[in-house]
């Protein structure tokens, strides 16, 4: 089976994020780069697949140098290549989709995985989109997922529940936390990352479709009243709730 | 100039999504002097795809098929792009749910456009759409705009106001899209609903658990306060590591954005990639017994002591209040 597993290099969940002087990115200087979570678990997921089925793991990118980090992240758990795609705009979701369109169109895998979302920009667009430029069936924000000679089960997650999905190889699957649980690098793995190869790629792409203008930080919300220190305080809390709030 | 809105339902009843991205179409087609007109996929869907006019829509598209009784992401895509060609819409609004989030996006390939996703607000500058979407889970908002003469949006849930009903019903205009077994390739066959309890992206009350919580056997604290409230139950990314609640419960930055009009944090100190996750909530409750919690930073009231002799305590008296 060959699997593919597209993955992104992003900001710590723990990190400040900053904005630049220009107004309209991200300052990432000093903070924590890490594997975005969801593709950790797409990672494992492939792994999975791949001792199952046998095959190949390739992890790819879409970024610039500093993206390889991540890359060896995923070929420490135990991926078998790395492919960065080079761009060095910062992309859309439409740009980035079209990059890996290219790449997974020159290898045809079996299965590609992503995790649901990226936690930077949150749009969680391109697995549909590269399904779509594939025209490729696509599953997103999969939580259970059964393959049986080309047929694929799935369950993907919906407001208040679950809902089965079939569909077939090839296919592009975006993976949701509690499909199962991402291993950690071994020493080994680490030392053999080392000297996996990664390819590096470009392609003519398109430029964005969505721009954006500017950026600011949330309103800052100023702490509110302490109520009490003990059960005592709870009468005095509903009547806020329902008197001053009016949310209950 | 045309906005196609596109109003989901599920089992045959239109969601409070489909009433919010409506307004939302509704208020901009004012503003750029469109048409609006909804769309409705599903199968015994023609009769109740009318309710939308209550809120303000005129005309709604249907295409009922009897072999749509589920979603499937490659038949809805290929009907939502026949009826956006045909009646040459410019905007299509979808709610940003996990049908809209599935859809769109196929939509926006198949038709080369932009798409701004999980917008909260989208507002008119000289003459260009700015959608508010915020990013890395609420701790930066950004303003952004589409370049391309088509553009697509999700809505966040929860965050558009839907208007008040006002009973008009919309005419209902039936089509026709030729569905083949080959437009099925991705199919949902059944639906398995959880709890009965509304989903955290979905409810105006949230009660979440953390660490505090101490023991998963607590959360039926929560979860009798939850029911009290008809709130969802959430629960901090500290508590589902743990394997205490299921990971569709997760608020954060790993986890759901959630924007309710009440949110109580349990025994939740409140982590960055938590706050991140909730803290455009309308109203935030606090009671944890460290009274240096980052959380208490951003509730509106707090109660700093111990949570499991406080939550009884809280649903008994909210019940009283309620009268039930």
């Amino acid at each position: 089976m060959k699997i593919a597993v597209c993955v992104n290099h992003v900001p710590d969940t723990e990190a400040k994020i900053k904005i630049s002087s220009d107004g309209k990115s991200v300052d990432t200087g000093g903070v924590n780069f890490i594997l975005n979570p969801y593709d950790e678990i797409a990672v494992e997921q492939g792994l999975k697949l791949k001792e199952k089925f046998g095959g190949d793991v390739i992890a790819v990118t879409v970024g610039q140098e500093i993206n390889k980090e991540t890359l060896r992240k995923a070929l420490a758990m135990g991926a078998d290549k790395a492919v960065l795609i080079k761009t060095n705009v910062l992309c859309d979701s439409y740009v980035v989709a079209e990059a890996l369109k290219n790449y997974l169109q020159e290898i045809n895998p079996d299965i590609t995985l992503f995790g649901k979302q990226s936690i930077d920009y949150d749009n969680a667009q391109i697995p549909s989109l590269v399904g779509e430029m594939l025209n490729l069936p696509s599953i997103t924000v999969v939580v259970k997922m059964e393959i049986e000679n080309n047929k694929v089960i799935c369950e993907r997650e919906i407001e208040g529940g679950h809902e089965k999905v079939i569909s077939q190889m090839p296919i592009i699957i975006s993976v949701q936390k509690g499909l199962c649980e991402p291993r950690y690098p071994t020493l080994k793995g680490i030392m053999a990352s080392k000297s996996k190869p990664i390819e590096e790629k470009i392609y003519n792409l398109p430029e964005n479709k969505v721009e954006i203008v500017s950026l600011r930080l949330p309103q800052s919300k100023s702490a509110g009243k302490i109520v009490g220190t003990d059960v005592s305080a709870v009468k005095e809390l509903v009547r806020l709730l329902h008197e001053e709030a009016k949310v209950i | 100039m045309k906005i196609l809105t596109f109003a989901e339902q599920r089992e045959g009843k239109l969601k409070k999504t489909a009433y919010e991205v409506a307004t939302a179409a509704v208020n901009l087609g004012k503003q750029l002097n469109a048409d609006v007109f909804a769309l409705v996929i599903g199968k015994n869907v023609s009769e109740i795809a009318s309710d939308i006019g209550g809120y303000g829509i005129k005309r709604v598209v249907v295409v009922d098929n009897s072999d749509l009784e589920f979603y499937s992401t490659t038949a809805y895509a290929k009907a939502v792009v026949e009826v956006a060609i045909k009646e040459k819409a410019d905007i299509c609004l979808f709610p940003a749910s996990q049908m809209g989030k599935d859809l769109a996006p196929r939509i926006a390939a198949k038709l080369n456009a932009g798409l701004a996703s999980d917008c909260t607000a989208l507002k008119i500058e000289n003459g260009n759409i700015i959608a508010t979407r915020p990013i890395f889970a609420g701790k930066i908002i950004s303003d952004v705009i589409i370049k391309t003469d088509l553009k697509i949006f999700t809505l966040r849930p929860n965050v558009f106001t839907a208007g008040a009903n006002n009973g008009q019903k919309a005419q209902v205009e039936n089509i026709s899209i030729d569905l083949k077994e080959s437009d099925f390739t991705v199919k949902a066959i059944e639906t398995k609903l959880g709890t009965g309890r509304p989903d955290v992206t979905e409810a105006s009350i949230i009660v979440s658990g953390g660490r505090g919580m101490k023991a998963p056997e607590n959360f039926k604290l929560i979860e009798e306060l939850a029911d009290v409230l008809g709130a969802g139950v959430g629960a901090s990314r500290a508590a589902v590591d743990a394997g205490w609640r299921p990971h569709d419960e997760q608020v954060g930055q790993t986890g759901k954005t959630v924007s309710p009009n009440l949110y109580i944090a349990c025994g939740i100190s409140g982590a960055i990639q938590h706050l991140a996750g909730m803290s455009s909530s309308k109203c935030i409750v606090a009671i944890n017994k460290d009274k240096d919690a980052p959380i208490f930073q951003i509730a509106d009231y707090g109660i700093v002591g111990d949570v499991l002799e406080i939550l009884p305590e809280l649903t008994k008296e909210i019940k009283m209040i309620l009268g039930k």
